[in-house]
């Protein structure tokens, strides 16, 4: 049974590089930073290339912010992603408008399986996917995972963790959740999010990187989607966190247990 | 009056000590805003967690029905919500487990409410509170406000002391909200990590390794067992297939705060460190004395960790 599935790709600031607070306290610094995907989104992409390696359908992949955010939805269709837009719309987003706005994308599509990163590394919210599922009133199984480790055979042969039934209707996921893994069944259409680890994500391909370079990605204007953006989430001030004092270095063993138990006691 | 619900997360009969973290933080808010402190238990059996709820002064509203157990967040939602709307809440609080990370930003979107995750303290005056929580990965702290009628949190439980006892306190049966004609999610298993140690957000004592354990956790594991603590591990570790996923330290897995944290072999990526820089005591043994791990830890050796963590235990042995 084909599927057809969409993907989020947003543009994030690397996790390599130094993310400091602007003297203002407004933002953060932009300047030497880089910008990649979401790596739970990469994760999310190369579930979905799976799922169509496997059962065969198409790849959509979605990402909403300003013309630079083009280069994001690119690389997924550089990953391998049929096809992508990009929802237009300049400045901040929370998750309920970002929900609002994938819940309009998805109006349109009619995917049978949206897949999305369980947070994305800028804002760590871990929010969007439980709230579009409860807009479209879909099942969701957050932080998706499997069983099998990342190094296992499955796992080179690339193949999906997200079990589809034969019929094509159910999707089995396996979640990550405190004390251990549980293991839902969801009606397709569904809403997963991508925990770390559920797949180790390629790289584009030199023919995927020239395909997504021709590729005309159409855009949407975000108010053609949703109406209302205005943040429930407000931003009043950004700090640095309070820095953790480093403290000594103890000489040896003998030290170290005489410091945890005559001076720290916690020995 | 901005009334306060508190979300209950409860295990075997008795309330998560994440649960405990989670009603302390309702009664802080309900001081701040004077509203009326309420909490809500949903599950097969919830009368022993009720009371538990009670005695820290809250209004509990216990709904034992079978078809709540176990947890699913499509049938928890609407019952929540219609309980919050009934209350009426302006704040919803649970804390920021997997559950709770799965469950409120669905009882938020029933309610067109703003949510907030990993909240670390309350801030602003009165009943303008804002919320302190981390983004990129604890590099930054936000101050944020949640604009909605209704606002919806998940705290840290590490940030948040238990609820101390409080009078005022009362179960309340109720009724869960009519549920959807047809489930379109299926419950099928869960599999417990297989543990004799504590739970790792619980224990008083965290043993992690990493990288430089070259997948041998022997050394940590016996440093834990002898100090009654639990085994974390960095997500090279985790990654490599060394250790369950579910041990990993980080800001994208579990956030500790412990009395004593020993990292062995760990380099201390900032990822990893948001995971564990709220712990009392940081010990860090490690090869390489360059390694980022020596700017936060307490106490820092630079030695094999195959060599000091047995020598480590020798001391810890001897004293008993």
């Amino acid at each position: 049974m084909p599927l057809k599935i969409l993907v989020t790709a947003k543009r994030v600031e690397d996790p390599e590089s130094r993310i400091q607070v602007r003297p203002d306290g407004a933002g953060i610094v932009t300047e030497g930073v880089n910008y990649r995907m979401n790596p739970f989104d990469e994760i999310a992409v190369e579930e979905a290339l799976r799922l169509r390696e496997k059962h065969g359908g198409e790849v959509v992949a979605v990402g909403i912010g300003g013309e630079p955010a083009l280069s994001e939805v690119k690389a997924a269709v550089a990953m391998g992603a049929d096809r992508g837009l990009l929802v237009r719309h300049d400045g901040p987003l929370d998750p309920p408008a970002v929900s609002a706005l994938l819940a309009g994308v998805f109006e349109r599509e009619r995917p049978d399986l949206v897949v999305l990163g369980k947070q994305s590394i800028d804002d760590d919210q871990n929010q969007v996917g439980q709230y579009l599922a409860e807009r479209l009133d879909l099942p969701q199984a957050t932080c998706a995972s499997k069983l099998e480790s990342l190094e296992s055979e499955a796992e080179k042969r690339r193949q999906p963790g997200l079990l589809l039934s034969a019929d094509g209707r159910t999707l089995e996921v396996t979640r990550e959740v405190d004390g251990g893994v549980e293991l839902v069944a969801l009606q397709l259409p569904a809403v997963v999010t991508c925990d770390l680890r559920l797949n180790k994500p390629r790289f584009a391909s030199l023919p995927g990187i020239m395909k997504s370079k021709k590729a005309v990605i159409p855009q949407l204007a975000a108010a053609t989607l949703a109406p209302d953006l205005a943040p429930r989430v407000v931003v009043r001030s950004l700090t640095a966190p309070p820095a953790r004092q480093g403290g000594v270095k103890v000489a040896d063993v003998e030290e170290l247990w005489r410091r945890l138990h005559d001076e720290a006691k916690v020995l | 009056m901005p009334n306060v619900l508190v979300v209950l997360e409860h295990a075997s009969g008795s309330l998560r000590k994440a649960a405990r973290c989670a009603l302390g933080a309702g009664q802080q808010l309900a001081a701040r805003t004077g509203g009326t402190f309420h909490a809500a238990l949903l599950g097969a059996e919830v009368a022993a967690a009720a009371q538990e709820a009670a005695a820290a002064g809250a209004t509990v509203h216990a709904v034992a029905e079978p078809r709540f157990t176990p947890y699913l967040a499509e049938q928890h939602a609407p019952t929540l919500a219609e309980l919050a709307r009934a209350i009426p809440a302006a704040w919803i609080v649970g804390a920021a487990t997997a559950q709770g990370k799965d469950l409120l930003p669905r009882v938020a979107a029933r309610l067109g409410a703003g949510a907030a995750t990993d909240v670390l303290a309350f801030g602003g005056e009165g009943e303008a509170v804002t919320l302190r929580r981390p983004m990129w990965a604890g590099n930054v702290i936000a101050d944020v406000e949640i604009a909605t009628p209704v606002k919806v949190l998940t705290i840290r439980p590490t940030e948040f002391a238990p609820a101390p006892p409080a009078p005022g306190g009362a179960v309340v049966p109720a009724r869960g909200a009519d549920a959807p004609a047809a489930a379109k999610i299926r419950f099928l298993s869960f599999q417990p990590v297989k543990s004799e140690r504590p739970e790792l957000t619980e224990a008083r004592v965290v043993v992690a390794g990493g990288r430089g354990t070259k997948g041998n956790f022997g050394p940590v594991e016996a440093l834990a067992d002898a100090l009654g603590g639990a085994v974390g591990a960095s997500r090279a570790a985790v990654d490599a297939g060394w250790v369950p996923n579910d041990l990993q330290v980080g800001q994208t897995g579990k956030v500790v705060a412990p009395d004593l944290y020993v990292a062995a072999g760990i380099s201390g990526q900032i990822q990893h460190v948001a995971g564990m820089k709220g712990s009392k005591v940081i010990v860090a043994v490690n090869k390489d004395a360059d390694a980022p791990i020596f700017q936060v830890a307490d106490y820092g050796l630079v030695a094999d960790l195959f060599e000091a963590l047995p020598a480590l235990l020798e001391k810890v042995k001897a004293s008993r």
